[in-house]
């Protein structure tokens, strides 16, 4: 069976495993890096992703997407608060949010779908074969539009998602492989845009969860957003500068807050320092971890909620919780250290690093796909309650939260008056009473065949299957013929969308791997320059004229095919740089070597 | 537009009546769906080694393999539960033929559901109950004859607390009378759930004894009778309990 690699899409940060010999490991960029920052630009070039798009943040906000995952499977009116947070602009289509790039529109599929190839490209070039197949993480309170998306995101990337699996439960899988524990643990995931609380019981390799809860609107971004504000209010008062026209430094005054929050959690104080527009120096104060941590602590208590909610429906208490497991970013703060363990009454293990286990575990839930692992199992739940309107705009709950997938329940309809030929059925997550103040899934009329009131029979069956995804079909009773239903999402692309975007991302392909091709090739033409530059200035004097005059040469053309955009150019003035360095840099490693050898013995070098 | 109505013919948790039509199905259980052949085994077919559907008429204790008892070892229910998670669950069947994986869905959907309804020993009761007197609705819940005033009583008390200010003398002394009343509810529950205990003790008596004689029948149908009650009651109590709690929260 062809290789199935473990993927966690983050908020902030992706990364992709695999298995390897028994244990999971993170697949590394050339550079050894292994996370790519879920961020993506539009340039001239094309569209980059990662870490060389981070940098766009600032130079280009307009045109540069980060934590697209808040925007998964939403409309415009979820997000309607938090708008002015985001530099870029977003309108809805059917639904579905749409983000503007320059001259094109995308869905949040889309942009996922750039993360996760760039990801798929990632293993591609480090196992040397093609991938086809993955296994994705999504929070434990995603919805099944939001899981559904995700789906989507991967097929657009040309993947085959073989599971969509939750990252709690994803990290239980690589803590209980490293740990062969047995017993109650709690896994506390506080990334950078969600919060999932999973009460699992680990025994004898299987992984039963008991409850989950959580907040998909709830993380690391929200910590950032109390200290802009406040940066940029003390901008306001301070410089009589209002920084709302200028999205560029709203992302450096984000960017900072960022780094000044993840210096906190090592350091009691730090100093901020931001640029100002137009030349009007620089903003710097004081933050000490108190300030932070009083300023912090009302989004942190926020995360304490869903905790005590998860532990209630597991039918538990603190006490019976083992032990507690901290994964995500989010939980390097102390405070959030700090405030876990008061919850629960014993201090958290932290040896995991929190950034990667996600994705290890991704890399199991794979394997025990593929058929290596075999001892290990995942009952996971579904973490919302489904269910359908019924009269009075009530919501009648069919399968209820917590409620090990795959779950089904069957419901029978029928007719109310003579020769009605439809009844149309809505679905709906959520625990609220009222169906206004539920999620609504979709739509569908299950077709009749027309008869007196009461006599059709049409069974519906509402399956949720293991990647928490609701699928549903019917069946007439009457005739034991079963009718498939097309079911039109509230929030979501739908099947022709989808596909035309597949088609879509065939095109861009070239252009994208156009774009790729031409930063690899700056960067690779930057270290070459530097180090030869580096070579001359040492060992110059170590060869004829002539030579260092060829070598200076061949730079400044290399500097010059740098700003240039053809990749093939800049890679032929690399190679005539490497020729023209050849001789000086033997000469160097000779020279070097005899340096070495100066003052020993002839019998202590053979 | 025609609105949504469910009509609830058949709960989904209970089996199904003598009148659906997929009880004519259940000739084709016996067979493999795939190579035909007669399926001896219990959940494969012992010639081809493929998956078989969990027929629909199979219930949920034949389907964990427990008998028909109230009082049950919960321990082994889960060690069955997690043995046959492995036989079905999807996860094991990625590399199968779709119809495998569909029947591996579906097995693993009917099993989990199964768990469910045995673990609790509510649920339990009133799955067998449904199983034993054919019946297909769900439990009406009615309050025990003996509480109806103190009931319609605490209703009002509640209905006060509702409109009145939290803060106040007034609602100050709504909520100790409410916490009182929960107190005395929750005693009753118990007191409900002791007797229920008793009976289910009784039926597992009964079905060991497998006697067949008219008493027999009579004391069985007796125990369904006072089972049925002693649910309603405590469903009832049970759900203004949490009513209460909510409301005082």
């Amino acid at each position: 069976m062809a290789r199935i690699v473990g993927i966690d899409l983050g908020t902030t940060n992706s990364l992709v495993a695999y298995m390897k010999d028994g244990q999971p490991c993170i697949i590394p960029d050339r550079h050894g890096r292994t996370m790519v920052p879920s961020v993506v630009a539009v340039t001239d070039n094309g569209l980059i992703v990662g870490d060389s798009a981070k940098e766009h943040l600032t130079r280009n906000p307009e045109r540069t997407v980060y934590s697209v995952k808040r925007f998964m499977g939403k409309g415009l009116a979820d997000v309607q608060n938090e708008l002015a947070y985001f530099p870029y602009s977003l309108t809805e289509t059917d639904g579905v949010i749409r983000i503007r790039l320059g001259q094109k529109s995308y869905s949040p599929p889309q942009i996922s779908a750039m993360i996760l190839k760039e990801l798929k490209l990632r293993a591609e070039a480090y196992l040397g074969e093609s991938i086809t197949k993955a296994v994705i993480t999504v929070p434990a309170y995603f919805n099944d539009s939001q899981r559904q998306a995700t789906k989507d995101a991967g097929l657009i990337a040309g993947l085959e998602v073989l599971r969509i699996i939750n990252e709690p439960t994803a990290a239980s899988l690589a803590y209980g492989l490293q740990k062969n524990t047995q017993g109650t643990i709690a896994v506390y995931d506080f990334g950078g845009g969600t919060l999932d609380i999973s009460i699992l019981k680990l025994k004898d390799g299987i992984f039963e969860v008991l409850a989950t809860n959580g907040d998909t609107h709830l993380g690391g971004d929200d910590v950032d957003r109390v200290l802009v504000d406040l940066f940029i209010a003390e901008i306001r008062e301070r410089e009589g500068i209002d920084l709302s026209g200028y999205p560029d430094h709203i992302q450096a005054v984000r960017l900072e807050a960022e780094r000044a929050k993840i210096r906190l959690s090592d350091e009691l104080k730090t100093d901020i320092a931001i640029e100002l527009p137009e030349d009007k120096g620089c903003f710097t104060r004081e933050l000490t971890r108190d300030q932070f941590e009083s300023l912090a602590t009302s989004v942190i208590e926020r995360t304490l909620t869903p905790c005590r909610m998860a532990i209630k429906d597991a039918g538990l208490t603190t006490k019976d919780i083992d032990e507690v497991v901290l994964v995500g970013g989010s939980t390097r703060m102390p405070l959030v250290r700090q405030r876990v363990e008061a919850l629960f009454g014993k201090p958290p293990h932290c040896h995991l690093n929190p950034d990667e286990v996600v994705a290890l575990g991704a890399a199991v839930q794979a394997d025990i796909l593929s058929g290596g692992t075999t001892d290990m199992l995942l009952l996971d739940v579904t973490p919302l309650s489904l269910g359908i309107e019924t009269m009075g705009g009530v919501m009648s709950s069919l399968i209820r939260r917590n409620t090990t997938i795959p779950a089904s329940a069957k419901e029978m309809f029928t007719t109310y008056v003579d020769g009605q030929t439809g009844v149309d059925i809505h679905i709906l997550q959520g625990e609220r009473e009222l169906v206004k103040d539920n999620r609504s899934l979709a739509r569908f009329r299950l077709k009749v065949p027309p008869l007196p009131a009461g006599v059709p029979r049409i069974e519906v069956t509402f399956l949720i299957d293991a990647n928490g995804i609701l699928n549903v079909t019917a069946t007439d009773m009457r005739t034991g013929q079963s009718q498939s239903i097309e079911v039109k999402p509230s929030y979501g692309l739908s099947d022709q969308e989808v596909e035309r975007m597949i088609e879509d991302s065939f095109k861009f392909a070239a252009e994208d791997i156009g774009a790729r091709k031409l930063i690899e090739a700056r960067l690779d033409a930057e270290s070459l320059f530097k180090t030869t530059d580096k070579s001359l200035a040492e060992a110059g004097h170590l060869v004829a004229r002539e030579e260092t005059e060829a070598i200076r040469t061949a730079l400044s053309q290399l500097s010059t095919a740098k700003d240039g955009t053809d990749p093939r150019a800049i890679r032929g003035r690399m190679a005539e740089l490497e020729q023209a360095a050849k001789h000086l840099n033997t000469v160097m490693l000779d020279d070097s070597l005899k340096k070495g050898l100066q003052g020993k013995k002839v019998s202590e070098v053979s | 537009m025609v609105r949504t109505m469910p009509i609830l013919l058949m709960d989904n948790d209970q089996p199904s009546s003598h009148s659906d039509p997929r009880r004519q199905l259940q000739m084709a259980r016996s067979m493999c769906w795939h190579c035909q052949s007669e399926v001896t085994g219990e959940y494969f077919c012992e010639r081809c080694v493929k998956v078989q559907p969990v027929s629909k008429e199979t219930d949920y204790f034949t389907c964990l393999g427990f008998p028909r008892r109230l009082t049950l070892d919960v321990q082994k229910l889960e060690a069955r539960f997690y043995e046959l998670s492995r036989t079905f669950h999807p996860d094991f069947y990625q590399r199968k033929s779709t119809a495998e994986q569909t029947i591996s869905l579906s097995n693993a959907a009917v099993l989990n559901t199964a768990y469910r309804t045995l673990r609790d020993p509510i649920q339990r009761a009133e799955y067998l109950l449904a199983l034993e007197t054919g019946s297909v609705k769900n439990i009406r819940t009615s309050p025990p004859a003996d509480l109806f005033e103190e009931i319609l009583e605490l209703q009002d008390t509640l209905e006060e607390y509702r409109a009145s200010d939290h803060g106040s003398d007034q609602g100050h002394r709504l909520r100790t009378t409410l916490l009182t009343e929960q107190e005395a509810l929750e005693r009753r529950k118990e007191e409900l759930e002791s007797q229920l205990r008793r009976l289910f003790a009784d039926w597992d008596k009964l079905q060991d004894a497998g006697e067949t004689t008219s008493s027999a029948r009579a004391e069985r149908d007796k125990i369904l009778k006072q089972m049925r009650d002693l649910l309603s009651h405590r469903t009832y109590v049970n759900n203004i309990v949490s009513d209460l709690a909510a409301t005082i929260a």
